[in-house]
């Protein structure tokens, strides 16, 4: 893992080089840029051209025919997507974007500023394919493409999280996201990825989540959380697994399965379903809600995501519940259905407790938990002991894709508020559509990335420390696998003495269950407030 | 340098079109020529690019969301900023080229010691860009007064009400006034703040030192030389009309007022200009956000590989059998797929 300074120690400049952009290269500095993926992870999925090398080496291998590939690659992507056309026209450099990514703020470092992330491809498309840019070049802010386009290509490309905030600024919609997603498919034609992201992408394809974890160890780590639950509330529960006839097919990510603190949430979401009576099993072939492929290649989030409906059919449930996650959420916003629908031999998703009837996905079939479980409190259907969460001065952390590729803000906000007595929210320019990142989304959650990380994620630390300091803000809620566990990261060294939750582990805190027993500890297995003083006394 | 350049290209323009009528006579390649290929190439120019554009498709549904989604019916969405019909989408459109909605979010971060992050008011691009565009549309539809016999009646309705300041004669219009201010601004902030700078190239000069020197030679006509406007009616119509006539002595100035904006309009469909249209066409602006409620096609959708529950079970099966999972197949009777369930 690279050497990560104190931050006292990192040092932020804004300044700018004095040479112009295009006579900059990149300086592949140790804890910046992500481990290069490794040959086998491409070959697992059909991958071309993996092979061992490393971005800090002068030579990185690059295939015979690379500028071919490349072009090509161009033309295709051209004309397959209208945003890309108009997304290398349209940009009039005004600079609306620039201090609006969280890298830029983080790093200082110009080419982190959307319009110049994307000016690092539209200089190639103006100096290759287009005549302007051919008789005028640098006039016409063209330039041609060579290896040192590439290094930076793959440094700034994999310093982009995809989070869309600089979109919500730029007067066209100009989406930089876009721009990286298609840059990273060129990139990926040359071999060219990072480890985090194509060892995921393998596992996902061939055991079905991020984390290779087999179907037996899967389902031995939810018997472990039945195990927990039982002990916190004395209720047994008994989830079941790629169950054919069930009503409802539950896909979450698998950082809920396997990493603090998602583990809570899930824990939250089983203790919920029991509660109800939810008729729901879960799947180990689709055990990953969570979509690697997509920052790889829409070729590839279309295979992966291919699982969740294919299981749907097997099982022959009736519609699908998705768990609390960013890009997963994203990918069944705007993408699942037209990949791989229609879901014809579903249902539209009806709740069998309130009888809602959720007109919203009544294409994709596939319902949100926080709007699942807000039309339950609406309708009072759960038994709520918000108390138990008075320990916790809360916020919430809008997480990107949910804000911007979905527009889901008052669910969370309401099921939070119903389970938690102390809400703040952070500074309106650090919310909502104006989320800023948690710095490690779009697969960017390694270790050997952490300084980049870090920084990227100073804007989110800034906010919270704001409301820790005004407010004693001392828990941070958020509905996004990644952000669980980098935001717990990123507390530690900006914010320490902020903790990380999920908004269902605060309804499983919150949630008075039939026969349970008289609860002493949260899900954590830390004392419920009002039980810390009994026991000094017993002490 | 960049801006050196731009400018030493647009002052290049002005001495070709100086000498052109001085020198060479030529005011019939200036005053008919000129126009009409300006024109051509500003139409072709025009379909080109948009035919470009619309030839690619759409495969998916990427609206930027900048507010509540619908879902839940109590609760309450934002039909702006997250349209889901097509009439949303035209709300949201009007608000964008009316009123340049997502320039009115613009902040300015600032960064102090700790490091902290500060977000500042920041409205002077909005302000700029809104004052820019509209008073360019105000002079662009007063010019219909030399174009159309007889005028308009909104054009005199229109010069009037510009022309409220009155300050000696003839009257100072507003958006003259506007105009020039806003493109000033727009340059300087260019060149001053460091980070826009930065990111400027010769090709975000060149239009904005166009169009000002538009402005300053069409000023210097409207109200310093009094150039004779029945002449420039003359010639206007007659370009319209196709009966070219080239009245003597409108004068030099004129030509090179011509010129310029001839330039700029050749050069519209070729440069950034182009963004006028392109907000027609982007994806993350024009699309409802409703996917999950009604199915977006993608016309070059194609089958892929994927791992298929037979294949994962094949891989597994032992090991699920062992955790008392659910297989589809069960191996002890070897036969083909029964769906044995080990468990409940
Ligand atoms: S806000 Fe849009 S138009 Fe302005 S510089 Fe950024 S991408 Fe370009
Ligand atoms: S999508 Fe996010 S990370 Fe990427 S350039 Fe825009 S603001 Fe920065």
């Amino acid at each position: 893992m690279a050497r990560l300074p104190k931050p006292s120690e990192l040092g932020l400049d804004h300044a700018l080089p004095k040479k112009g952009w295009m006579d900059t290269s990149v300086d592949f500095r140790s804890g910046t840029w992500s481990h290069p993926a490794r040959a086998k992870n491409l070959e697992a999925v059909g991958f071309l051209n993996g092979r061992e090398w490393s971005p800090a080496n002068h030579d990185w291998k690059l295939p015979a025919n690379w500028k071919r590939i490349v072009f090509e690659g161009i033309r295709e992507r051209l004309e397959k997507f209208r945003s890309l056309r108009i997304f290398m026209d349209v940009c009039v450099r005004c600079g609306a974007c620039a201090d609006k990514c969280h890298f830029y703020l983080g790093s200082g470092d110009p080419k982190n500023m959307p319009v110049l992330r994307s000016e690092l491809l539209r200089s190639i498309y103006r100096g290759e394919f287009t005549l302007a840019g051919k008789i005028m070049g640098r006039l016409a802010g063209a330039r041609k493409l060579t290896e040192s386009v590439v290094k930076e290509w793959f440094y700034y490309f994999f310093q982009c999280t995809e989070c869309r905030r600089c979109s919500v600024f730029c007067p066209f919609g100009i989406d930089t996201a876009e721009i990286t997603m298609i840059a990273r498919e060129l990139l990926n034609l040359l071999g060219l990825n990072i480890d985090w992201i194509a060892g995921s992408v393998a596992n996902c394809y061939h055991t079905g989540n991020h984390l290779g974890i087999q179907p037996h160890a899967f389902k031995d780590m939810i018997d472990f959380f039945v195990d927990e639950i039982e002990a916190v509330s004395g209720v047994r529960i008994e989830p079941s697994f790629n169950r054919k006839g069930a009503e409802v097919l539950f896909i979450t990510p698998s950082g809920d399965v396997f990493a603090d603190p998602g583990t809570y949430t899930m824990m939250g979401y089983l203790m919920l379903f029991h509660e109800i009576g939810l008729d729901y099993t879960l799947s180990t072939y689709a055990s990953e809600g969570g979509n690697f492929g997509m920052f790889t290649s829409h070729e590839m989030m279309k295979r992966l995501n291919s699982k969740m409906y294919a299981e749907a059919r097997r099982l022959g449930v009736k519609w699908m519940l998705g768990g609390e996650c960013g890009h997963m959420w994203r990918a069944v916003n705007q993408y699942m259905d037209t990949m791989n629908g229609p879901a014809d031999f579903l249902e539209v998703p009806k709740s069998p407790v309130t009888g809602t009837v959720f007109e919203n996905a009544s294409s994709t079939k596939m319902v949100h938990i926080v709007e699942f479980t807000a039309d339950l409190i609406k309708n009072g259907k759960l038994k709520l002991h918000s108390g138990r969460n008075n320990n916790l001065v809360m916020t919430y952390h809008d997480s990107c894709n949910t804000s911007r590729g979905m527009g889901f803000f008052e669910e969370p906000r309401y099921v939070i508020k119903s389970v938690c007595n102390n809400f703040y929210e952070m500074p309106r320019e650090t919310i909502r559509e104006q989320t800023f990142c948690c710095g490690s989304g779009s697969g960017l959650n390694n270790d050997e990335f952490i300084e980049m990380r870090m920084r990227g994620g100073l804007p989110r630390a800034n906010a919270v420390r704001f409301v820790q300091e005004r407010h004693g803000v001392n828990a941070l809620s958020c509905i996004c696998a990644i952000d669980r566990s980098a935001l717990t990261t990123l507390m530690d060294y900006w914010v320490p003495g902020v903790s990380v939750y999920g908004v269902h582990e605060l309804v499983g805190n919150a949630l008075v269950m039939q026969g349970e027993t008289e609860r002493k500890t949260d899900l954590r297995g830390e004392p419920l407030p009002g039980t810390e003083a009994v026991e000094d006394e017993d002490i | 340098m960049n801006f050196i350049i731009s400018l030493m290209a647009v002052l290049a323009l002005v001495v070709a079109a100086f000498l052109g009528i001085e020198a060479a006579g030529l005011s019939r390649v200036f005053g008919v020529a000129i126009p009409y290929a300006a024109f051509i190439l500003l139409i072709s120019g025009v379909v080109y690019r948009v035919l470009n554009w619309a030839s690619s498709p759409v495969p998916f549904r990427i609206p930027t969301t900048a507010g509540q989604q619908k879902t839940l019916p109590w609760i309450k969405r934002d039909r702006f900023d997250n349209p889901c019909n097509k009439i949303e989408v035209l709300g949201r459109f009007i608000m964008e080229v009316l009123f340049f909605r997502s320039l009115f979010r613009n902040t300015r971060a600032e960064v102090d010691k700790g490091p902290t992050l500060y977000y500042q008011w920041e409205k002077w691009l909005w302000l700029g860009g809104l004052a820019l565009h509209y008073s360019l549309l105000v002079i662009i539809l007063r010019h219909l007064r030399f174009f159309a016999e007889p005028v308009p009646s909104f054009v005199p309705v229109l010069g009037g009400m510009d022309g409220f300041l009155q300050v000696g004669l003839p009257g100072i219009y507003v958006s003259d006034a506007v105009f020039m201010i806003a493109v000033t601004y727009l340059l300087l902030r260019r060149l001053i703040i460091p980070r826009i700078r930065y990111i400027s190239i010769p090709a975000d000069y060149l239009p904005l030192s166009l169009i000002l020197a538009i402005g300053v030679t069409g000023i210097l006509l409207r109200y310093f030389t009094r150039v004779d406007l029945l002449k420039v009616k003359q010639l206007a119509i007659g370009l319209i009309n196709f009966q070219c006539v080239v009245p003597e002595g409108i004068g030099t100035l004129f030509y090179i007022h011509l010129f310029l904006v001839c330039t700029l309009i050749a050069y519209f469909p070729f440069s950034k200009l182009i963004h006028a249209g392109g907000i027609f066409f982007s994806p993350t602006m024009n699309l409802p956000n409703d996917s999950r409620m009604r199915r977006h096609v993608n016309p070059w959708d194609y089958p892929v590989e994927v791992q298929t529950y037979v294949e994962y079970e094949e891989r597994f099966r032992e090991k699920m059998i062992e955790a008392g999972l659910p297989v589809a197949k069960d191996i002890a009777a070897g036969g083909p797929a029964i769906y044995s369930l080990t468990k409940k």
